[in-house]
């Protein structure tokens, strides 16, 4: 379980947010929502201590992990997987190193059970033959999918998705969408996923946090947001309608 | 205020680079990658700097001691032992700033802007142990080597213009050099090659690993590496030699 607790978070002068408070529960999958630049992917910063805040908690299974020392926080850390917004695949090694890395480093593994774990990872993502491949010639979907793939590696507690299908076609998309419901059920993870698509928001999230006026505005399930009347999140949510229809 | 701000950052960035350097594990394959990449692959062009700045001097030594009252074999004197004291370090520095300290600040600014450094620590990994210190380590290292590969090929330089140019025979130019070769030279000149190694590297690595704002920041920051790069080896070349000669 994942406690928030009064987050506060400015920037110099800038106020990002004030007193954002929320919970995951184990195997849940929440979308945090919100225009762009209200702060979302600052939040998920928050989430493994990449960044800190100016004032609150971040409770992981009781412990306020801004408290830890260096060395508890990468034990944490490595509870959690991370897809980032382009991906952040490292450009000098192969499409294979790159989900193969945190193995080499952090297990025992044998060459053979590297390669065993980075074909069954790179299966789960569909792109089974995409190995040998350097990743300057993966497209934009192909990319997201390996920096799945590699935030899967280490089986992780919690994946966070950072805007999982900005720039990317509908039916790459729908794919990425899928995959985010696939990972949740078959690997029992924990999902924070941070996005403005309102589709990927209906397929994968149970629950959705709305940033919006440096707050947290609204905070609820699903169900409870498609019959909720409050504006702000009304013009959020049927912004995203009205394209659609369009 | 700003300056002080920045200095005080890249203290810190240091400071945290040598409490993990004992996490040799991490680093060990990134820093035979930056012995290759800093060291090996910049033998060339220290090659060819070397000997054109050996063979120049050498004609506007002979050119400005155009005289019969100082024999000739004090160009090989003047040639060599600038070489060693000044020019090798220098002058590698100052081509190395530009080789070595824009390329890993634009690396390391490139992997900031794209979050690759992020993932890294979200990986658990170390960023500073992983990405600085074998960078600077490999500087601290290989400068030293260019500089014996620099002055080398300095001397050789000076040694071909003056047979070639008919300025003086080999043997009279090293005649020269060894009349007033002392071997605090050559030290003096990889203590400079060891500091200037640790400046163009660290400075690299603090302006890289800090960069922000996309393509246009890691062009910044490239730019501030290898300017500041520059005046950083002036300023500390004047040092040492104000106070070790």
């Amino acid at each position: 379980m994942i406690e928030i607790k009064n987050l506060t978070k400015s920037f110099g002068k800038s106020l990002i947010w004030k007193d954002v408070s929320f919970r995951i529960e184990d195997g849940e999958t929440l979308a945090v929502i919100g225009k762009s630049g209200c702060g979302k992917s600052v939040l998920l910063k928050h989430l493994n201590a990449l960044l800190y805040p100016d004032s609150g908690e971040v409770i992981i299974d009781g412990q306020c992990i801004f408290d830890l020392s260096y060395l508890e926080l990468r034990v944490i850390r490595q509870r959690f997987g991370i897809l980032f917004q382009g991906a952040a695949l490292f450009d000098s090694i192969s499409t294979f190193e790159n989900i193969a890395f945190p193995l080499r480093y952090f297990t025992n593994q044998t060459e053979a059970e590297i390669k065993e774990n980075v074909e069954h990872a790179l299966e789960l993502v569909n792109l089974k033959d995409a190995g040998p491949k350097a990743t300057s010639d993966l497209s934009g979907g192909m990319r997201k999918r390996v920096g799945l793939a590699r935030a899967i590696i280490l089986k992780p507690d919690y994946v966070l998705y950072d805007e999982p299908t900005s720039g990317l076609d509908p039916k790459t998309s729908e794919e990425i969408n899928e995959l985010i419901v696939s990972m949740a059920d078959s690997l029992d993870i924990t999902s924070i996923v941070i996005t403005h698509d309102m589709h990927s928001v209906l397929e994968v999230a149970e629950k959705v946090a709305f940033l919006d006026d440096h707050k947290l505005s609204w905070f609820g399930s699903i169900e409870e947001m498609k019959s909720s009347n409050y504006e702000p999140l009304v013009d959020f949510t049927t912004a995203s309608e009205y394209q659609i229809k369009e | 205020m700003e300056a002080i701000r920045q200095f005080g950052q890249y203290a810190l960035l240091l400071f945290q680079a040598l409490r993990s350097v004992v996490e040799f594990k991490t680093y060990r394959k990134n820093l035979f990658q930056e012995f290759v990449k800093i060291g090996y692959e910049s033998i060339p062009i220290i090659m060819l700097t070397g000997v054109f700045t050996g063979a120049v001097l050498t004609l506007q030594t002979a050119y400005q001691l155009d005289t019969n009252l100082i024999p000739r074999y004090t160009i090989g004197s003047i040639v060599s032992q600038s070489i060693l004291i000044e020019l090798a370090a220098v002058i590698s520095a100052l081509v190395l700033a530009g080789k070595v300290g824009a390329r890993i600040a634009t690396e390391l600014g490139t992997m900031r802007v794209s979050e690759q450094i992020d993932a890294l620590e979200s990986m658990g990994f170390n960023s500073v142990t992983f990405l600085i210190i074998p960078r600077v380590l490999a500087g601290l290292l290989m400068f030293p080597v260019l500089y014996v590969a620099g002055a080398t090929f300095g001397v050789l330089g000076g040694v071909v213009a003056g047979s070639v140019d008919g300025i003086l025979p080999a043997a009279e130019f090293m005649k020269g050099a060894r009349l007033y070769f002392f071997p605090w030279d050559i030290v003096f000149g990889f203590v400079k090659s060891f500091v200037f190694g640790f400046v163009i590297t660290s400075i690299a690595c603090f302006k890289g690993y800090n960069a922000s704002g996309g393509a246009e920041g890691v062009g910044t920051a490239t730019t501030q590496a290898t300017v500041l790069s520059c005046i950083y080896v002036l300023l500390a070349d004047f040092l040492l030699a104000a106070i070790l000669l």
